[in-house]
């Protein structure tokens, strides 16, 4: 019913200083490169990164592809489909940004949202009507697509060569399941971030944290006047639970680090082994612990049953004063003013400790095709192009690992500087684990078992429950 | 269950017509008879019919309140406290380029989608009742029994067919998916019906060279009507509020009905209780319209033609 | 024809609904004409008032059931290649896999605690919706009988009926919302606790009793329906045989008890079969208040989830749900073949 924040438009984060996100200069500079491959889980057996050239350093915003896809296109005509799960009214930016592509090829591009996609696009699939191109809200539901019904059409070389070029090649993997390139790359999520109302901190003389320790303390210091700090709400209809998987995944990233996190997320480390259950015990002791949470709602057993985007109220009247949720939670202060200054504003989630660096989780959508007409695959070659990046980031507040997006395109000054973190090397970006992990488990089995975490089941349990839904293959 | 003994069933007299007088001084003795009531009992009735209500009154009030105060206080204190904003109506009627064309489809949905099934309940509930042929009791039970089949299973397979007669940007999957979910019902609940008009009277019609078809237009129709009528408000009831049929066989926003277009009303927001509230009502007006409006004729064919399974 | 199968503009869709109907119409007054002539044969005769209603139920409902019931025992496996590994088609991506025949999904069906607490929850819906629902429309129906605001009253407990069950799963969300102690109430529910001191209560959260909070739904939902039919059938109590037992001596209750009751208890079957039904495929409840978190899932809103979110792996197991469904209904079906033989008998 609901929608995941991963597939809601990545929007400003106004006030997080660069300095904070690019925490390089605070625990000496640890470079860990991005392309490691996270591929996809579902698949069994993830690509080798060699396998995709990725593309390295930003490219240029024009790439003249009206012209190369005549080229490779004569005689364009009819229509292409979209189906996605962005409804109204967040889909009209997405509308605008096709409008270039109708100009150039006169083929008219049809938008279509529900919020039922991830149970209807197997529907229609299955029943022989799948639409020309869908938005997958998480790679592991695009490869079990591929992997069970073998509907999904590859990437026509002519597509795929350009987006080597202009995607980095893990974001490229995100997108490949048995070694076969499917997916096209849309918005990047930056997830790692947590909200906080600057009138509040101002009234009680509290200062924005930007190390662990700061974070910790000045948690324990305001549970100690007998408020609670942290708010948070799970509920999302179908997907209720999916906001803890995001919280374990960032305590995974910043104590287990990447590369266990990578083996987490192909089932080399299983949920119920030390790293990740010491991680989930870490959660636990933060959002199980009723001095801690939960702010404005009552005691932790509320957690289950606030949406997750409710907890907006209670941090703008001072009842709460933080919460982790993702850049796009912004939509859920209209009127309000967004900066340090302002009503509402967000900080960089800091990294535990030196060891990994500037640690950041996020999450992205995923075009992918179900046909391989001509005009379907001029849409899919345009979907690559800076242009398509640049035009969409301007119709509405966007950003993705385009390499050619420029920071001219995108809203505001922060925005830019989370599309810089994107983009720089010095930071260690993950992409949300759920999202690649199977759907059974990815999108069912964590979510349900979390919710059951949070209103009483012990962790044991919860994770060995979650290892046993992973499809045995 | 009880397990009571079985009184035998005495038939409906289709009497001669009596005037309404007669008819009054008869209800009226039967009145005097039968009745249980107390003032107890009525008191205790209009608390429950008020209880019953209490739910849909207080989202109702709610649909109506600025978005600050449902958030803030409970509905009830709207007399200490009252506010009123058409805006949560204006936001849900005009999302999604305007509601209008989704209650098209709506309508376009429900008329066939209540008719059909009873034009085919009626063949069928007829040949059941009243044509006597080898293994029909064995058909009904079958027919009676495909209600337990939960309609989910059917939504692939039914839609592979309808893609394959490339209908999928029609409304006859639609049509013809509630066709089939309410079949098993319409026939059992006329079947019913059609077992009530005593035997006798189909036999003198017999008797008089009458064939099944003039039989059934002429002796059982003008006795139906209020079956008819009665499954023809729970069909439209359920057509009307159903979700799920019109997601998988009107998947195109050319065809979606207003339930579709409703739920995806709150967007990628919350518990938006001020959209979810009007868009509730919206959905749920046109509904009450026809079952107030038609309640009358309901409640009387019932009575006239009295219900027994 | 092209509206027929396209249809765009508000005329097209106007005339295809029309034509829909009118197509039907045709072809019921066709067979009607057919057949209306001496002499032909009783199985044409049949085949002509049931053909179209056998096709449709075959295609439509048998067919799925018994291919549902074929799935449910099988279970999908990959396909193993020499290496070792899965089969890779190399041009689409998709792995091969093999249906075997096998009884594991009913296995975890009935061993997996969760699914056993969705078993339980779907009995304790099947039960008590019908049950209760029915007892209070017969309470009502008998309360409000030839009373003077016996149609207001009426209506009011009709009116649920006509609201969808999304509307309904709305209008109760609102009613058991939660706020913490101390701040002000916004759903009624908890307000009511909190007027009699007690403390605000998380209705939906909490197990074991929000399942019987959702029940409380659906019996909201059906009273209306259950009072409705059996009011109609109260008031069709022949006078002849209330008159033969008032000349025995039985005066109010009791005579509703030995007359009034067996007289109606047709009907009173009638409604608890189809409200039985009704609560056992009733997955919008479940799907609009938890979406069957919190241990409220019952079997027709996990074979959703199950059949059309888990992909291959899932198919089977909501597959042996949907199958269970059937059996648990099975007594309902054969109780009511017996009342319908009984029936037959008296005639």
């Amino acid at each position: 019913m609901n929608s995941r924040p991963a597939r809601k438009i990545t929007t400003a984060i106004v006030g997080v200083s660069a300095a904070a996100l690019l925490l390089s200069a605070c625990g000496g500079s640890t470079t860990t490169p991005t392309a490691s491959s996270a591929g996809s889980a579902a698949g069994g057996s993830s690509a080798p990164a060699s396998s995709v050239a990725g593309a390295t350093g930003p490219q240029p915003a024009e790439s003249g592809w009206c012209d190369a896809v005549k080229a490779q296109y004569p005689n364009l005509s009819g229509s292409v489909g979209v189906y996605s799960t962005i409804v109204s009214p967040e889909d009209t930016p997405y509308i605008e940004a096709y409008k270039d592509f109708t100009t150039c090829t006169g083929v008219t591009v049809n938008y279509e949202g529900s919020k039922e996609f991830e149970a209807q696009v197997g529907v229609r699939v299955a029943s022989g009507n799948p639409p020309d191109l869908g938005i997958f809200p998480q790679p592991g539901l695009l490869s079990q697509i591929v992997n069970n019904t073998g509907a999904v059409k590859p990437l026509p070389d002519f597509v795929k060569t350009n987006a080597q070029k202009y995607f980095p090649s893990d974001w490229l993997n995100y997108g490949t399941v048995n070694g076969i390139s499917f997916g096209i790359p849309n918005n990047a999520d930056f997830k790692s971030l947590v909200w906080y109302s600057p009138k509040t901190f101002a009234d009680k003389g509290y200062t924005v944290p930007t190390t662990w320790d700061e974070l910790t303390a000045l948690t324990d210091q305001i549970a100690a006047t007998g408020e609670k700090p942290w708010c948070i709400g799970i509920a999302s209809g179908e997907a209720t639970g999916w906001q803890i998987t995001d919280w374990l995944e960032e305590y995974v990233l910043r104590y287990a680090g990447p590369e266990v996190y990578d083996q987490w997320v192909s089932h080399d480390v299983k949920f119920a082994d030390a790293p990740i259950a010491d991680a989930l015990a870490k959660v636990g002791a933060l959002l199980k612990d009723p001095k801690y949470v939960n702010g404005g709602f009552g005691d932790v057993a509320t957690i289950a049953s606030t949406q997750f985007n409710d907890v907006s109220t209670p941090l703008l009247n001072g009842q709460c004063t933080f919460a982790r949720e993702a850049a796009n939670f912004d939509s859920n202060f209209k009127g309000k003013t967004i900066g340090p200054d302002g009503d509402i504003n967000a900080f960089y989630f800091p990294p535990a400790n030196d060891q990994f660096g500037t640690t950041v989780l996020g999450g992205g959508t995923f075009y992918a095709a179900f046909a391989d007409r001509p005009e379907v695959q001029a849409f899919e070659y345009y979907l690559t192009t800076p242009e398509y990046a640049n035009a969409r980031a301007k119709a509405g507040s966007w950003i993705s690992s385009n390499l050619g997006l420029q920071a001219s395109s995108v809203e505001s000054a922060v925005q830019q500087e989370a599309l810089k973190t994107l983009q720089s090397t010095d930071t260690t970006f993950r992409f949300d684990a759920s999202d690649l992990m199977p759907a059974p488990v990815g999108s069912d089995a964590e979510w349900k078992q979390f919710t059951a975490w949070i209103t009483g089941q012990d962790d044991a349990t919860t994770l060995a429950n979650i290892d046993a839904a992973w499809p045995t293959s | 269950m009880t397990t009571a003994p079985v009184i035998p069933q005495t038939d409906v007299r289709v009497e001669e017509p009596v005037s309404s007088r007669q008819l009054k001084r008869q209800l009226r003795a039967q009145e005097a008879k039968t009745k249980l009531t107390s003032p107890w009992a009525s008191g205790l009735a209009i608390v429950l019919a008020i209880l019953w209500t209490i739910p849909t009154l207080g989202l109702f009030i709610t649909s109506f309140r600025p978005v600050e105060d449902i958030n803030t206080s409970g509905w009830w204190s709207i007399i200490t406290n009252p506010g009123f904003t058409l805006t949560n109506y204006d936001q849900a009627l005009n999302a999604q380029g305007g509601l209008g064309s989704f209650f098209l489809n709506t309508i376009v949905i429900v008329v066939p989608a209540v008719l059909i099934p009873i034009f085919l309940a009626l063949l069928a509930a007829y040949a059941f009742a009243w044509i006597p042929f080898k293994g029909r009791n064995f058909l009904f039970v079958a027919v009676f029994a495909l209600q337990v089949v939960p309609l989910q299973v059917a939504l692939i397979p039914l839609q592979t067919i309808f893609v394959n007669f490339g209908l999928q940007n029609s409304f006859w999957p639609v049509w013809i998916s509630h066709t089939i979910f309410g079949l098993p019902l319409a026939i059992f609940l006329l079947h019913n019906f059609m077992k009530e008009v005593p035997a006798s009277i189909i036999e003198a019609a017999r008797v008089d060279g009458a064939g099944h078809v003039k039989i059934f237009f002429v002796v059982l129709m003008p006795l139906l009507v209020p079956a008819i009528a009665a499954f023809g408000i729970f069909q439209f009831l359920w057509v009307w509020n159903d979700l799920l049929v019109a997601t998988v066989f009107a998947p195109s926003p050319n065809l979606r009905p207003v339930t579709a277009a409703i739920a995806d009303l709150s967007g990628t927001r919350g518990s938006s209780w001020e959209l979810l509230s009007a868009g509730a009502f919206i959905s749920i007006i046109v509904p009450l319209i026809v079952f107030f409006s038609l309640q009358r004729f309901f409640v009387r064919g019932l009575l006239a033609g009295s219900v027994k399974g | 024809m092209d509206f027929l199968l396209n249809p765009t503009s508000v005329g097209d869709k106007l005339i295809s609904m029309v034509l829909a109907v009118v197509i039907f119409g045709v072809i019921m007054a066709v067979l009607l004409f057919a057949i209306d002539r001496p002499k032909v044969p009783n199985w044409v005769i049949v085949a002509a008032f049931l053909g179209p209603v056998a096709i449709l139920l075959a295609v439509g409902l048998f067919y799925p059931a018994a291919g549902t019931v074929v799935r449910s025992f099988q279970v999908s496996v990959n396909a193993v290649g020499p290496d070792g590994g899965p089969v890779i088609n190399p041009n689409t991506g998709q792995r091969l896999t093999e249906l075997g025949f096998s009884f594991d999904n009913y296995t975890r069906v009935f061993t997996d605690p969760a699914f056993q607490k969705t078993l339980l929850n779907t009995v304790w819906w099947v039960v008590l919706v019908p049950v209760v629902s029915t007892l209070f429309g017969l309470i009502y129906a008998v309360l409000v009988d030839r009373t003077r605001f016996e149609k207001a009253a009426k209506a009011l407990v009709f009116l649920p009926m006509a609201i969808s069950m999304v509307g309904a799963s709305i209008i109760w969300k609102f009613v058991y919302e939660y706020r913490q102690g101390g701040s002000p109430q916004i759903g009624l529910a908890n307000q009511v606790l909190v007027w009699l001191g007690a403390d605000p209560y998380q209705f939906i959260i909490t197990q074991p009793w929000n399942t019987f909070f959702l029940i409380v739904v659906m019996i909201w939902i059906n009273a209306g329906f259950a009072m409705t039919i059996l009011s109609a059938a109260i008031k069709a109590v022949p006078d002849d045989i209330v008159e033969a037992a008032q000349i025995d001596g039985a005066t109010g209750f009791k005579l509703f008890r030995r007359v009034t009751v067996p007289t109606i208890r047709p009907a009173v079957v009638v409604v608890l079969t189809t409200i039985a039904m009704g609560s056992l495929k009733a997955f919008d409840v479940v799907r609009t208040m938890t979406g069957g978190n919190y241990g409220t899932s019952i079997v027709a809103n996990e074979f959703y989830t199950q059949s059309f979110r888990q992909g291959e792996g899932g198919k089977g197991i909501g597959a042996a749900l949907a199958v269970v469904l059937f059996v648990i209904i099975i007594p309902v079906i054969v109780y009511n073949v017996r009342q319908m033989r009984l029936a037959e008998e008296v005639r």
